[in-house]
This record gives structure tokens, C-alpha cells and sequence, in this order.
């Protein structure tokens, strides 16, 4: 771990070309990859205009929305792990893992059976309305818990068994609610990238950029809060204002993923600490940034492989993103329990 | 620095967690330069009146001047910047630096986005060379050791170059060695930057040695406030802390324990300081001693005096005269007539102490 501050910033501009380098080639990958007959070469040309007009409308009006939302919300993703990590003080906290996701999904699932039953369409904003409802209900029931709960594990099985609560009572509308649409419902419900529209990604950019601006607004508070509630209070940090700030922005982004993406497994806990490893440091400054792009990454990565390994069946995104994700947090758990026993 | 404006001033203070009141009518000052340590036993409230004195818990009544003008009147930015703590208890952090660590020291000065300019990385710097803590600048906070942390947490509270410092414990983690020279550290910083501090320590010769003024807390009040050379006098220490099992040598700083009260099964003859290991050695072993004749001026006549069950002693500069001398020899012979033992750990004989030299004689040594 010896290494000086010239050290680091190099570090950090290798970092960041790394992330922007991958970034570019996993969007030009999805935009290129499909189960149509579609040469590279005519996919990006499509993607200034050329190519053909059918050619055009595969990349416009599937391809594009769906790794422009694969990157927008895989940020989101990680984003919000990290505001969660830090309000909890907990590595593996995340939107996920915390049940908030599927707090999200039971409000949205219920509000689009509502909608259907009235003959009518769920809209992005009421969906999104519905997610964040969703979201900062399963945030609230997390942090009366939290206040009992001693130990980290302690607050990931409650907020697993929260989880699994509204999963439940999500299953129960879904098996319910006799229409045909369900099947739309029963695919989101899995998590999935596949069926937004550039309007979507429109809405969801329009939600989630200031979230994530806010958030890295957040960066110096975040950063005094790494050595506990105390020091930061006594630096001058507005200790009610800022947990709330972490709270709202988090559910923000989270709800943003849910209403369109469904719930998406451990991106959130997965992505801050990867960062965390390759830029080699928890400053703030850097990991927020980084954890955006890095999201952005990572979603691309699994929903490429969600859509191809098994072409033509498509996996739900979340199959991929666990496989990948839930390794990563056994083994900060296995870290940090080693760390403690070290201290000791 | 008579002249100067309290720093802090706290007047009928209350406090405590939650609604359980901890402590109350807590009344201190502290002046730039000046060093005023919390004292007294487990559980008494200092750590609590300090946290509240650092805006960490609320006041349940009272009032608190910083800078003359009153805590609560002052926004949390302008607050920090005078007053920095440094509390118990580890903090767990994760890849964060030591530098980092001492840098967030900087949050009252930095930018919105907490960016360090030139003259932050200076302090930042100056406050680890202080601590000595520059070498471990780009470790991670959990990699150092316990000591270290506290150092590089010691660092972080300098780095805030406040008006005052608020410590809890700033020696715990410690081995003798650092504890002297963090405190050394904090009693030069004071002086040489003007900034007060107020600490609480759970050793009394440290206390006793390194603080302008100590202000002793039991069951939650004040006890006793002063100069260490007004506090620390036989029978306060003893009193502050309840203590039953010893004695708290004021002159010394050191802990001795009381008398057993039973029948004295060892006489010693001593002087100048040559029974205190003889003492020592009798208290492990558990043999009550008499011990005699010594000079109420000797190193070990306070030792004597609270672990002997009996001290046969003469006034300071006075050779040992018959009354004394006709006294210990009562004693000696009493507990040789137990079946007891003499033992002389004097080896030069003068005219102050030739009577000694005579029981010496009498016990066949």
C-alpha cells in the first residue's frame, strides 16, 4: 500500500481512462451486438444516419435506449449503493440488498395493475412517482430498524427479509391480477433493460443527472462522515441535513431503476467497491464519479451478456448482474471480518 | 495571559444521553495557553461533560461560551473552527489514508467540494510533523496500529487549528513513552499557539504534571477545581476517587495500598528511601510490617505511612532521638517475640539516624 500523492493521482488518471475507454467500447458493443443481421459496420453507420431505414430503427428505437438506460441506470445503481454505504456506514449496504428495490417494485407493481384494471397505461412519471413511494417507505422501515441492530450483518438480513416481504406481496397481485399484460409485468419484475423508449431515456436522464450532481455535491460531507457521525458533526457537517440528502438522492436514483429496469440485483454494493479497489482509495471526490461510470460499465457488460449467451432466449438482467455482483460482496464481507480480527 | 479572555466558559451546565441526566451545575473556564484536565472515577461524567462542552450532545441546561459568545448562537461552520475534539472509541474506516484522515481536520476552510489548497496541505502537514505522524501519511488508517491511530486522530484535531481542543482520553492507546511525548506535544502546542485545552486523563501523575488547572467531577458535580499543587494534597485524591484499597502519593504520583490492619509480622528499619523496596516486597509476599525509624522527609515516609501497620517516625533534619527510638524498639521486640523478623535495609549509619544503627544491633543483624 506504499505509494505517494503523485502515486495516486496517477492512479486516478489511469483509473478514469480505464473507465471511459471500457465505457466506449461496451456501448459501441451493445449498439453493434444483436440478434438481427446486422453487420458492425452498418450498426454505428445507422447510428449517424446511414444504413438502412430498418436498420435505423433497430439501433433508434431499441438498441440505443437500451444501453443508453443500461448505462444511465447501472450509475444510478452504483450511485445509490454508495449513498446507502455511507449512510449506514456499512459496505454492504445497497439498494438491492436493503429490500428498497423491492420496496420500489411493490409500489410500481401495484400501481400498474391499478393503471390496467382502468384501461389505461402506466406513464413514466407516475410510475417513477410510485418507485420513489416505494423506495423511501422500504428506506424508512430499514432506518427504524437500523437504530436496533448493532451489527452490519445484522442489517443486511433485515433488510434482505424486507425484501422478501414486498417480493411476496408483489407475487401475490401479480398471481391476482388476471389480465394479459402480465407478462409484461412478470419479465420487469425479473429486472431487464428491454423495452425502454427514448423517451424513457429521456425521463430518466431528467431524473437521475441532478440526482447524481447532487450526490457529488455531496462528496466533501461524505467524505468527513468516512470517520463516523462524530467528527463529522464536530467538522460543521449538518449531520439531519445531510442524511437526508443521502436518503432522498438515493431513493431517487434507485426509484429511477426500479420503474424502468425493474429490481436489479447487487450492482450497488458490487460497483462503489470495485471502484474502491481500482482507484485505491473511499474518497468521495473520486469514487462518486467513478462508481457512475464504472455502473455504467458494468450494466452494459451484463446486459451484453444477458442478451447473448443464450441468444435468442434472453436472460433477465439480474441473473447476470447476481452471478457477477454477489460474489464481490462475500468477499468484502470476508475482508472486512478479517480486518477485524486483525485489529484485535 | 491573566489578562486574556476565556476561550470557554460553561456556567451551571447539565448534560447527559438521551433523557438520563449524566451530570449538572458543571462550572469551568479555560484561557488561551491554558491546559485544564477533566479528573475523576469511572463513570463520573467527564467524557460526558466534555462531549457536551463539544456540541456532541445536547445541554439539558446551562450555557456554554465559546469565544464569548454563546455555543448555541453559532452556526456549525463557525463553531468547528474554533473548537476541535478528539474522542474514545476506534473509528473504522475503509482505504483511507492517514493523511486523509488528519486532512478532514480542514472541512471548516475547504471549498464546497472540500478540495485542499496549498496553505490546507501545510496545516495538514505541520499537525503530522507536530504528532509525528508524516511518515504514515499515505498508510491506511487500519493499518496502523492502535497508538498510531491516535496519533494520526491527535493530527487531524491540530490540522483544525482551533482555539481549543477538546481530548478525551488523548493518551489511551498509548504506551508510556507516547503518552509522555503526546502530551509534552500538547502542553508546547498550547503554549506556543495560544490555544486552551481542555482533557481528561485517567492518570493522575500525568494530570498532576502536564495541566494549568484540574477540575475533578464526582457523581456527576464538581468536586474540587484548582492548580494541580492545590488539588493534589493528601486525603483530596483519596476522597475524589472513594478509594478504599491504597493512597495517592501527591509528591510521587504513584499509588500505594493501604495497610492490611492486621498484627505486624516484619519490623524494617529504613531510611532515605532504602525500605521502599522492602516494603514492596512484604506487600507481594502479604507480611504486615511496622517500619521505623525513619524521617518524616525520607522518599519512602509516605509509603510507610499509608502500607505500614505501624511508622515510628522522627521531624525532618532531627537526629533520631531516645523517644523515638525507645518507641520502635517496643515494636521490634513485640513482633521478634511473635516469631516475627527484623530487616535493616540501611548500610550507612549517621549521626542522624545512629540510633538506628543501635536497633540494628539489638536485632542481632
Amino acid at each position: 500500500m506504499e505509494k505517494t500523492a503523485g502515486g495516486g493521482k496517477t492512479r486516478y488518471i489511469f483509473g478514469f481512462g480505464l473507465l471511459s475507454v471500457l465505457a466506449l467500447a461496451f456501448f459501441c458493443l451493445n449498439i453493434c451486438l444483436g440478434s438481427s443481421d446486422m453487420s458492425p459496420a452498418e450498426a454505428i453507420g445507422s447510428l449517424f444516419g446511414g444504413g438502412t431505414e430498418s436498420g435505423r430503427r433497430i439501433i433508434f428505437s431499441i438498441r440505443l435506449p437500451r444501453t443508453l438506460a443500461a448505462m444511465l441506470l447501472g450509475g444510478a445503481l452504483s450511485v445509490s449503493g454508495l449513498l446507502l454505504q455511507s449512510f449506514f456506514s456499512n459496505p454492504i449496504a445497497g439498494p438491492f440488498v436493503l429490500g428498497i428495490s423491492s420496496g420500489a417494485k411493490l409500489t410500481v407493481a401495484a400501481a400498474m395493475i391499478f393503471a390496467l384494471e382502468h384501461g389505461a397505461a402506466l406513464g413514466s412519471l407516475p410510475m417513477t412517482a410510485a418507485a420513489l413511494a416505494g423506495a423511501l417507505g422500504a428506506v424508512g422501515v430499514i432506518m427504524l430498524m437500523s437504530g436496533r441492530v448493532r451489527s452490519m450483518a445484522q442489517l443486511i438480513v433485515a433488510g434482505v427479509m424486507v425484501g422478501y416481504i414486498c417480493s411476496a406481496l408483489t407475487e401475490l397481485m401479480v398471481t391476482f391480477a388476471d389480465d394479459a399484460n402480465i407478462v409484461d409485468l412478470h419479465s420487469w419484475s425479473m429486472g431487464s433493460f428491454s423495452g425502454i423508449s427514448m423517451r424513457d431515456v429521456g425521463f430518466i436522464a431528467a431524473a437521475a443527472v441532478p440526482a447524481f450532481i447532487g450526490a457529488f455535491m455531496l462528496s466533501k460531507p461524505m467524505s468527513a462522515y468516512r470517520l463516523g457521525e462524530s467528527y463529522a458533526r464536530s467538522a460543521g457537517v449538518d449531520i439531519r441535513a445531510f442524511r437526508t440528502a443521502l436518503v432522498i438522492l438515493s431513493s431517487i436514483l434507485s426509484a429511477c431503476v426500479t420503474a424502468f429496469a425493474g429490481p436489479v440485483s447487487f450492482v450497488g454494493v458490487a460497483v462503489p467497491h470495485l471502484m474502491k479497489a481500482l482507484f485505491g482509495t473511499s474518497k468521495p471526490i473520486v469514487i462518486i464519479p467513478a462508481s457512475l461510470i464504472g455502473g455504467g460499465v458494468f450494466c452494459m457488460g451484463c446486459d451484453l451478456a444477458a442478451r447473448l449467451m443464450f441468444a435468442p432466449v434472453e436472460l433477465s438482467v439480474s441473473t447476470v448482474t447476481a452471478v457477477l455482483g454477489a460474489p464481490v460482496v462475500i468477499g468484502v464481507m470476508l475482508e472486512r471480518r478479517g480486518r477485524k480480527n486483525d485489529g484485535q | 495571559m491573566m489578562g486574556s479572555e476565556p476561550v470557554l466558559v460553561a456556567g451551571g451546565l447539565a448534560g447527559g444521553y438521551g433523557k438520563k441526566l449524566v451530570f449538572e451545575g458543571m462550572e469551568l473556564e479555560v484561557r488561551a495557553k491554558e491546559v485544564l484536565t477533566l479528573m475523576g472515577p469511572n463513570g463520573a461524567g467527564k467524557s460526558t461533560v466534555l462531549k457536551t462542552l463539544a456540541g456532541q450532545l445536547k445541554s439539558f441546561g446551562g450555557r456554554v461560551v465559546l469565544c464569548g459568545r454563546d455555543m448555541q448562537e453559532q452556526s456549525r461552520g463557525e463553531r468547528a473552527a474554533k473548537a476541535a475534539v478528539l474522542l474514545t472509541g476506534r473509528v473504522d474506516t475503509e482505504r483511507m489514508t492517514c493523511f486523509e484522515t488528519a486532512a478532514a481536520g480542514r472541512y471548516p476552510y475547504t471549498g464546497r467540494l472540500g478540495i485542499l489548497r496549498e496553505q490546507d496541505v501545510r496545516a495538514v502537514r505541520d499537525a503530522m510533523e507536530l504528532t509525528g505522524t508524516w511518515e504514515l501519511r499515505d498508510r491506511e488508517l487500519g493499518a496502523v496500529s492502535d497508538g498510531q491511530r491516535q496519533l494520526v486522530m491527535t493530527a487531524r484535531a491540530i490540522a483544525q487549528e482551533p482555539e481549543i481542543m477538546l481530548l478525551d482520553e488523548p493518551t489511551s492507546y498509548l504506551d508510556i513513552d507516547r503518552k509522555l511525548r503526546v502530551l509534552r506535544m500538547l502542553r508546547e502546542y498550547a503554549n506556543s499557539h495560544g490555544t486552551a485545552v481542555v482533557m481528561t486523563l485517567h492518570e493522575l501523575d500525568l494530570a498532576q504534571r502536564f495541566s494549568d488547572r484540574v477540575l475533578c467531577i464526582k457523581e456527576g458535580r464538581p468536586f474540587m477545581t484548582g492548580t494541580p499543587a492545590e488539588v493534589f494534597r493528601p486525603g483530596n485524591i483519596e476522597e475524589l476517587y472513594g478509594m478504599s484499597a491504597g493512597a495517592y502519593d501527591c509528591l510521587h504520583g504513584t499509588a500505594e495500598l493501604l495497610r492490611t490492619g492486621r498484627e505486624p509480622e516484619a519490623f524494617v528499619i529504613g531510611g532515605g528511601g532504602m525500605g521502599m523496596e522492602v516494603y514492596r516486597d512484604l506487600q507481594r509476599r502479604g507480611i504486615p510490617f511496622a517500619a521505623g525509624v525513619i524521617h518524616e522527609n525520607d522518599t519512602e515516609y509516605f509509603t510507610a505511612l499509608t502500607s505500614a501497620e505501624e511508622v515510628i517516625s522522627e521531624r525532618a533534619f532531627e537526629p533520631v532521638g531516645e523517644k523515638a527510638y525507645g518507641r520502635a524498639r517496643q515494636v521490634m521486640r513485640d513482633i521478634m517475640a511473635r516469631g516475627g523478623r527484623v530487616i535493616c535495609c540501611c548500610e550507612n549509619f549517621g549521626t542522624m539516624n545512629r540510633l538506628n544503627l543501635k536497633l540494628k544491633e539489638e536485632a542481632g543483624l
